[in-house]
């Protein structure tokens, strides 16, 4: 009894000390997040005489923010930033979906040469790519700088990864017996794919939906290069963009990038459990 | 209808499969084998002619020594953040599946640097180094601080560190799924027999875990050796483009110098060396994991 009274207490004091730690290390994870809040309520002197301080000599100010907003044209980038990521999403999953269904399904040559072509090209890194990329689309069919040309190549370079993950839920989690069922009562394969098949793949739809969108949201490289134009630009590209003319001004500089994450941040708050569940989810495959 | 007839297959995969195949192949497949063509010739992104050199690219792309170097860079800085983050992940992990207080908390809290984008984190990231952190230590020492960022060796060091900072969370939620895959029964039979808590780990978790080694190693991996964004608004390569790693190198090489040929074969051959280095891991990792 006694030795189970000390291994309880010993079991305690294990976890007050881990708790400890990640405190610790939460405070250093989120430590840059806060030094961007507190100055980018103050003005450009308080922040050179003191990064540090909560609040600043001269107060707190909204002004940077109102002349980040202007500057950056912020809700015209959040609004083409919203509109890349909202149709590369959808897109992705209504496409990889039916792909992956049809090669599950369907044990032809052409299935199984598509889907190893892209179980391969998984591997290939962007940076092998943006250079034929930029001179064929850009020299050759000159159809860079438009939004729907950037959602279309978002679209066709995250396909062959959300139809893998597709294709494994299909695979463990879609009953051939139910299609069939469909079938015998008059279902077309389009149908049966909405109607039956679709509607169980929802927690894969939510996980490739949270990873690729995520990844839209904050693509630079990709963005950078089919978008010239300002009216054009996304959330990266104007950061990149402000951050190179207004270095100087501190002030104005963290009250963009507090903006710039301000969006993602706020969706994260409500939806943390999905998007973590998510991710983990999307780990086990 | 007849369902094994060409035509039924072909009408169906257009309509199931035809815009992806379009796309993926526009995008992925086309621009691959253009980009081993553009590797034969000149071209500066402008004119309209590109005459074939043959391997006249490659040869300059062995030639270009900041190249070479930028690629040693990128090794040494691989190798150090990949161990330190897979480190603190796997450690992160372990302790928020110990059932302790509030561990969905910092599950969730750990994976927030991953929700920014690289640009804005590199940004967010110049202000700590250049103005937090000194402030910090000449406050603390009250003398004269440098930022890290000043030196070559400090700014891979500052790299190290947002990559740390960045990925530990990631991993973190892979190497739980990792943990919650291990039974309990079996972790408590161990305990029976005499395990100690330590032993557990090493001798029953990790081994049954190997799965989210190769996957965490495999993203860690890669991801540091193509890393572009965070190192362009970090650093931008400075002091003097003693921070530049490769793929910075093979962006600057096609877009500022206007040399496609010979950029896109630079970047071919990080990717082959990515490539093998991956593919080894993963190899390497998977023959443990069936001796497991």
């Amino acid at each position: 009894m006694d030795q189970n009274k000390k291994a309880a207490i010993a079991k305690r004091i294990r976890h007050i000390l881990m708790i400890l730690v990640l405190a610790i290390l939460f405070i250093i994870v989120i430590f840059p997040f806060i030094l961007v809040l507190i100055n980018a309520f103050k003005v450009k002197s308080d922040i050179t005489a003191d990064p540090l301080r909560l609040i600043g000599k001269h107060g707190f100010t909204l002004d940077n923010f109102t002349n980040a907003m202007k500057k950056m044209n912020f809700w015209k980038v959040f609004g083409n930033s919203l509109i890349i990521t909202t149709f590369s999403t959808i897109l992705t999953i209504f496409l990889s979906s039916m792909t992956a269904h049809l090669i599950v399904r369907n044990n032809w040559k052409a299935n199984k040469i598509l889907f190893v072509l892209m179980i391969a090209s998984m591997v290939i890194p962007f940076q092998v790519l943006m250079i034929p990329l930029v001179s064929l689309y850009g020299g050759v069919f000159g159809i860079l700088n438009h939004r729907i040309t950037l959602i279309l190549m978002h679209t066709g370079f995250s396909v062959s990864m959300a139809t893998f993950m597709f294709h494994g839920a299909i695979n463990t989690n879609v009953p051939i017996s139910l299609e069939e069922a469909a079938k015998i009562d008059g279902c077309t394969k389009w149908q049966t794919f909405w109607r039956i098949v679709f509607p169980i793949l929802k927690p894969t739809v939510a996980t490739v939906a949270i990873i690729d969108a995520m990844a839209f949201w904050n693509d630079y490289l990709l963005p950078s290069l089919v978008l010239k134009q300002k009216d054009l630009f996304t959330i990266p590209i104007a950061t990149k963009v402000f951050y190179g003319t207004y270095s100087t001004d501190t002030g104005l500089i963290m009250a963009a990038l507090l903006l710039a994450m301000l969006p993602i941040l706020i969706l994260y708050l409500f939806l943390q459990r999905y998007i973590v569940e998510g991710i983990t989810a999307g780990a086990v495959k | 209808m007849k369902t094994n007839s060409f035509g039924y297959k072909f009408r169906q995969y257009l309509l199931f499969a035809g815009v992806t195949t379009f796309l993926f192949t526009a995008v992925v497949i086309v621009p691959f084998f253009y980009g081993l063509y553009l590797t034969f010739t000149k071209y500066d992104g402008v004119s309209t002619s590109k005459p074939l050199v043959g391997f006249a690219n490659y040869i300059s792309a062995f030639k270009d020594t900041d190249y070479w170097v930028s690629l040693g860079r990128t090794f040494i800085f691989s190798a150090i953040a990949v161990v330190l983050v897979n480190l603190f992940a796997f450690v992160l992990a372990y302790m928020v599946t110990t059932g302790i207080k509030g561990q969905n908390f910092f599950r969730t809290g750990f994976f927030i640097p991953n929700l920014i984008g690289g640009i804005v984190l590199g940004y967010v990231w110049k202000f700590v180094f250049n103005k937090a952190l000194v402030e910090l230590t000449e406050n603390i020492t009250s003398g004269n601080a440098k930022s890290l960022l000043a030196t070559p060796t400090g700014a891979i060091a500052a790299l190290i560190i947002v990559s740390v900072w960045q990925y530990a969370g990631y991993m973190m939620l892979i190497y739980v799924a990792g943990f919650m895959s291990v039974s309990e029964d079996v972790i408590e039979a161990a305990k029976i027999d005499g395990c100690t808590g330590t032993q557990s780990i090493i001798h029953i978790s990790i081994p049954l875990m190997s799965a989210s080694f190769v996957q965490c190693l495999f993203l860690t991996i890669t991801r540091c050796f193509m890393v572009y964004d965070v190192n362009f608004s970090l650093t931008n390569g400075d002091p003097y483009g003693e921070s530049a790693l490769a793929a910075m190198h093979v962006f600057n090489t096609a877009f500022t110098n206007k040399d496609y040929g010979t950029g896109q074969a630079e970047a071919l051959i990080l990717f082959v060396i990515c490539a093998v280095v991956g593919g080894l891991q993963v190899y390497v990792g998977k023959k443990a994991e069936v001796e497991a």
